[in-house]
């Protein structure tokens, strides 16, 4: 790490000199600093998504006694990169009598929204993209964001001009609103936990021996824990959440007249959001960056690697879940939400408080 | 001026099929829909016509036999057996006891696998998609045991008039036995994945009623009846071949609803192992064929023979003119008649609710259109 940041030091201060030389402001060697940043985080972002597509069918294949990809490259590991590629070449059509705008702007904005949930996410103890920034209402930004995005969902199937694919918007938009209270009530325990909003400081709060310190070894954080994992999965629609792209009810819900490209960002941006769950989730109750073998690691090995191992963890369990169980059906989703969860959700809060008040 | 105001609602007409993920096929329904709730269903056929039964007018009663393969493709040696019990019957013959055995076991295995094919695309339908892969890994067994006896996978051409094509391979009864040993336990295993859960059961439970006033009226056989309590199995109510010799409980269930259907094929399943397990026990050695004229020219006259196949009543109605064409061959399709009565069991359902009750029909396709 050290060499890195003798090499982004030295960078800057040649940009410096540079810029000094030329009389340019200073300003612009930040703002090139924090595009470097964003455009080096999306690119990481895509890389891991294309991995999580090639990972989800090795896992299923796995699940399903069978091998998954392994005729494109060693492994199959080019096959998603293939697939990427051929959706790129691919002609995008737009159905007659379709709103062109919404269905152009429709899975740009669902992508968008994916991506800005990753500016808050502490990757280190001092990196997020916003680099000297941890957004004090780091948690809060990420739901927020995340519900900007079933508005491209909705635009998606309006403009579609298709009934299926407006049915699969209805249910997406009723499931993931649905799902977001009990989400933020399991995260306003956290909060409670961590007496902070921020990211940063909800992983400081995890210090301790070895990692002993997590919320997750916290018995009145364990309630919390699944709410969370439940709604985030329906959050992320995948089974046994899946209704809105329900394929053997809905063909494909909102993304059944998408093709190309197009298609391309919704499949990407599912697999983001997920990794997105993956990363919050880690954060919130595994630790973050945090090392097992106590902090600073004894190892030296970066805390930007063991959040990724745990995010990668969660989204094997999620992908696990997938291919094992059935789809719920959408009356039973939303009584799941309503009935069980947030009621959950105020007692796990309700639990939290007295222990934090009383223990 | 009044205070109030109402939201107008509206109906909305969908179109699914007859390219549609779960419609088994080319199966095309207008469902009128209210929200989520179904208000209406239409089921529109014959996007899969073959003119299976025009076709055996102009074909000698052996050409006939591939073409009964390919009518009910998953069930194969099951319509070959309707179709040469018919032609048998017409000739009058009576095959003999070992060629007997080898038929009942080649359909209880068929059973076997048609129902292994319902239980994945009903995982499938309702969101359980490993369970298909599981269900092709055992059906992959059988489809072995099959190869080695015809060299076809899928459609046999197996039974021959009088007989069969050859007799079994001297391995087979082994391989059997084989499978016979391991695959309870995987039905075990797939009512612990599926069935058992509490997802699923919630999916199927309640869902799609069908009493058995209706069933009856609508003609509806095989385990849909039998999930609607009513007792009705070819096998006991017009036992052919072996099968008054064999010992076999028939699945009933009360409820009615998409479980209860569900829960009939799985112990279905149980129960043709047990059959198959007696068979291979009791398969006397002996003859396979017996002396069938080369050219097959039955006495004028018409008859009908039925067989539980996995949809239910599988009769073959034959007329022949006294040439060596039928004049006039009838399927009595079993997924025809339970199709029928697809709309009363989708009232109130939700569009989830279509699917898997679809799925609890196990219609196919050919069988429906011929």
């Amino acid at each position: 790490m050290s060499v890195l940041s003798a090499i982004t030091t030295w960078l800057r201060d040649a940009l410096e000199g540079i810029c000094q030389r030329y009389g340019i402001p200073l300003l612009a060697v930040d703002i090139l600093a924090w595009l470097t940043a964003a455009v080096s985080v999306i690119a990481l972002v895509l890389l891991i998504v294309l991995f999580f597509v090639y990972l989800e069918r090795k896992v299923s294949g796995y699940v399903q006694t069978r091998l998954g990809p392994m005729r494109v490259g060693p492994i199959g590991l080019f096959q998603t990169p293939m697939d990427a590629l051929k959706l790129l070449l691919k002609e995008d059509i737009v159905p007659r009598g379709a709103d062109k705008i919404l269905h152009t702007l429709g899975p740009v904005l669902f992508f968008v929204a994916a991506m800005l949930g990753y500016v808050v996410i502490p990757w280190d103890a001092k990196a997020t993209i916003a680099r000297h920034v941890d957004l004090n209402i780091g948690i809060l930004y990420v739901t927020a964001v995340a519900s900007v995005g079933i508005i491209g969902l909705i635009m998606a199937g309006w403009g579609s001009n298709n009934k299926w694919s407006l049915l699969g918007a209805m249910r997406s938009a009723a499931q993931m609103i649905s799902y977001e209270v009990p989400m933020l009530l399991a995260i306003i325990c956290v909060v409670m936990q961590a007496q902070s909003l921020s990211l940063g400081q909800i992983v400081n709060s995890q210090q301790g021996t070895w990692l002993l310190g997590w919320y997750c070894w916290r018995p009145w954080l364990w309630l919390p824990l699944i709410l969370f994992f439940i709604a985030a999965t329906a959050e992320v629609n995948r089974v046994p959440f899946d209704i809105p792209e329900a394929e053997s009810e809905l063909v494909a819900g909102y993304h059944t007249e998408y093709s190309g490209m197009k298609f391309g960002l919704f499949f990407l941006t599912e697999f983001a959001n997920v990794f997105i769950v993956g990363l919050v989730g880690a954060t919130l109750f595994f630790g973050g960056w945090l090392s097992p073998f106590g902090n600073p690691d004894p190892l030296h090995i970066p805390g930007f690697f063991w959040l990724m191992a745990k995010a990668l963890a969660i989204v094997i369990f999620l992908m696990w879940v997938r291919w094992t169980l059935p789809r719920l059906r959408v009356d039973q989703l939303m009584a799941l939400a309503w009935k069980l969860l947030i009621p959950a959700g105020f007692l796990a809060i309700f639990i939290v408080a007295v222990v934090l008040l009383y223990v | 001026m009044t205070t109030e105001t109402r939201t107008r609602t509206e109906e909305l007409t969908i179109n699914m099929g007859p390219q549609h993920p779960s419609t088994h096929g080319v199966l095309r329904l207008v469902l009128t829909v209210d929200g989520e709730r179904v208000v209406e269903v239409v089921p529109h056929i014959g996007y899969l016509h073959s003119s299976m039964e025009k076709i055996a007018e102009h074909l000698t009663y052996q050409q006939y036999l591939p073409y009964a393969d390919r009518y009910d493709y998953l069930n194969a040696m099951g319509n070959e057996l309707a179709y040469v019990m018919a032609v048998e019957k017409l000739l009058g013959i009576q095959p003999t006891p070992r060629c007997q055995y080898i038929r009942v076991m080649m359909a209880e295995m068929n059973r076997i696998a048609s129902h292994l094919v319902y239980f994945g695309t009903l995982g499938n339908d309702v969101g359980a998609i490993s369970v298909f892969l599981y269900c092709f890994r055992e059906r992959e067994a059988l489809l072995d045991l099959f190869e080695a006896v015809s060299g076809q996978r899928m459609l046999y051409h197996y039974f021959r008039i009088g007989g069969l094509r050859n007799d079994l391979p001297d391995d087979f009864c082994d391989g059997l036995a084989q499978f016979l040993d391991y695959f309870p336990s995987r039905i075990d295993e797939y009512d612990r994945l599926l069935t058992k859960n509490r997802i699923f059961r919630s999916r199927m439970e309640g869902v799609g009623y069908l009493s058995p006033e209706d069933a009856l009226s609508f003609g509806v056989t095989g385990p849909c009846v039998r999930g609607s309590g009513v007792d009705y199995d070819i096998r006991r109510a017009d036992a052919y071949y072996i099968y008054p010799q064999l010992e076999f409980d028939v699945p009933v269930f009360a409820e009615g609803d998409a479980m209860a259907r569900h829960l009939v094929r799985q112990e279905e399943m149980r129960q043709s192992v047990r059959i198959l397990q007696q068979c291979v026990e009791k398969l006397p050695r002996g003859e396979v064929n017996v002396k069938v004229p080369r050219r097959i020219k039955p006495d004028p006259g018409e008859t009908y023979a039925r067989v539980e196949s996995p949809r239910g009543e599988l009769g073959c109605y034959l007329i022949s003119d006294g040439t060596e064409k039928p004049y006039r061959l009838h399927w009595r399709a079993p997924s025809f008649h339970n199709m029928q009565a697809y709309p009363v069991m989708c009232k109130d359902a939700w569009i989830a609710d279509m699917v898997a009750i679809l799925g609890s029909i196990d219609i196919v396709l050919a069988d429906i259109d011929r």
